[in-house]
């Protein structure tokens, strides 16, 4: 603390240290763009953010608490309707039960390559960014729960997107919207195989380059085609809301809208364990989603 | 000269200046603020209140070193903008730019604007909140990415309706700590 008064400012004027955390500022911008060189700077930040991250949703996980609490009042209801559930699921089980073995025999008959079970980690979104670049997410399970960088995030209703940065207690999620984003689709309809793309923008995914002859309707569900190894296959992914053809382009405009919530929920699956490569994987490094490095 | 510099606002502003040189706000103030500022900014909130949420860390950078500039700075700022960089996922150095930017307004104007009332300030607050998130904005499509909705700019809006009760509230603690050395 200072005891007595200064008349003069000390150090330089503002003009000139603007210009140097400006130039800084810069050069980090291009390191960061360029090189891992400043993850490992944002990686230390991420450890000391991480307790007021924890902080912060506090306040969310209590309201999450007391709404359990009330809940559990209903909880005959709810369990007389889960018997019922559970009976009606009952058929569709020894179905899929016979199904999957007969599905085994065959695939041991083809030589394929056995499906893995795929195992997952539960964890709860902490922090969607307001910044209208980024669409990413953080949740709060990391590299110490054994989250690993490349694996798939899903929630009940589809594929939310892929983790792209992990730090020992949160991890970055980059959602498919994202515009450097890309995975292997088919129309569930007809197995059709194409790639989906984000647009960047909110609530939308694009599928690029599909001829105008191409057999799609509106309302098409999209599920992964499990081609390049990185998704698995059947999980999904869209649904084609918007089909626009103009005469003048070789490809029609097809907009869909993402199955997956990442707003409506606080909690979200991290498959931890991807199946083999079913199909070859590609040399195209187009098709690897895992590739989201930005360019500068 | 200011048209409004008249006898009772150079008292005033001589007022603040004494309280600035002899009272100066405990750094530990300034850092208290401004993590909880970073703990409201990583509140995990929906939509609506998303978009209208005001950058409350560069409204604590602002507050500081209009009022504090001797005690605040520019090198707090860079710091709290990497913060930001690594909470909001940005490339790093966009967050950090932007508040650099806030705090060099700030310490070019804060002479004029001290002598205004909260309200007053408002609209210098406005554009100075919005030259902040201009230069998110530009940095962002220099890096390539799209062009945006309008409506993330309404968050510099109610970042300046917010400012008179930022003033009031950090005033509060800061006249405390006057008070106190006072008796």
């Amino acid at each position: 603390m200072q005891t007595s008064p200064q008349f003069f400012k000390p150090g330089s004027n503002p003009l000139t240290r603007m210009f140097f955390f400006v130039l800084l500022s810069v050069f980090m911008m291009i390191a960061d763009a360029r090189s891992d060189a400043i993850s490992e700077v944002r990686r230390v930040i991420a450890i000391v953010i991480f307790p007021l991250q924890k902080l912060a949703y506090l306040p969310f996980s209590l309201q999450e608490r007391v709404e359990q609490y009330i809940s559990d009042f209903k909880l005959i209801e709810e369990i007389d309707h889960l018997r019922h559930e559970y009976l009606s699921s009952r058929y569709d089980f020894f179905r899929l039960r016979a199904l999957t073995s007969e599905n085994e025999r065959l695939r041991a008959l083809l030589g394929a390559a056995k499906q893995t079970e795929i195992q997952t980690i539960l964890a709860e979104i902490l922090y969607v960014p307001r910044d209208p670049f980024s669409r990413k997410i953080t949740v709060g399970k990391g590299s110490s729960s054994g989250v690993k960088a490349g694996q798939i995030v899903i929630d009940d209703l589809g594929v939310i997107g892929q983790v792209t940065q992990i730090y020992p207690w949160t991890a970055e999620i980059t959602l498919i919207t994202d515009k450097n984003h890309l995975v292997p689709v088919q129309i569930e309809r007809n197995s059709l195989r194409t790639v989906i793309s984000g647009t960047g923008r909110n609530g939308e995914l694009e599928l690029r380059f599909l001829s105008i002859s191409t057999d799609i309707q509106e309302g098409d569900l999209l599920i992964t085609s499990g081609i390049g190894g990185v998704y698995p296959p059947g999980l999904p992914v869209g649904r084609v809301t918007h089909i626009e053809y103009d005469r003048s382009h070789k490809f029609a405009r097809i907009i869909c809208t993402p199955v997956a919530g990442v707003d409506r929920h606080r909690q979200v699956l991290i498959l931890t364990s991807s199946p083999p490569p079913v199909t070859e994987i590609p040399d195209n490094p187009e098709s690897h989603a895992s590739q989201t490095k930005r360019k500068i | 000269m200011h048209p409004r510099q008249n006898g009772k606002s150079r008292i005033r502003r001589y007022d603040y200046e004494i309280q600035e040189f002899l009272f100066p706000a405990r750094k530990s103030l300034i850092y208290i603020s401004l993590i909880t500022a970073v703990l409201i900014n990583l509140m995990p909130f929906d939509k609506v209140i998303l978009v209208l949420r005001p950058d409350f860390v560069a409204l604590t950078l602002l507050y500081w070193n209009i009022y504090q500039p001797q005690q605040a700075g520019m090198s707090i700022a860079f710091i709290s903008g990497l913060f930001m960089d690594v909470i909001d996922v940005s490339i790093m150095g966009q967050h950090a730019i932007a508040y650099c930017l806030i705090t060099f307004f700030a310490l070019i104007l804060y002479r004029r604007l001290r002598l205004f009332n909260a309200f007053q300030q408002i609209p210098a607050v406005l554009w100075i909140l919005l030259s902040g998130q201009g230069v998110v904005f530009l940095t962002g499509i220099l890096a390539g990415s799209y062009i945006p909705e309008w409506y993330i700019f309404l968050a510099s809006v109610t970042g300046a309706l917010c400012w008179p009760l930022l003033v009031f509230l950090l005033g509060i603690f800061r006249k405390q700590r006057i008070d106190r050395d006072e008796v």
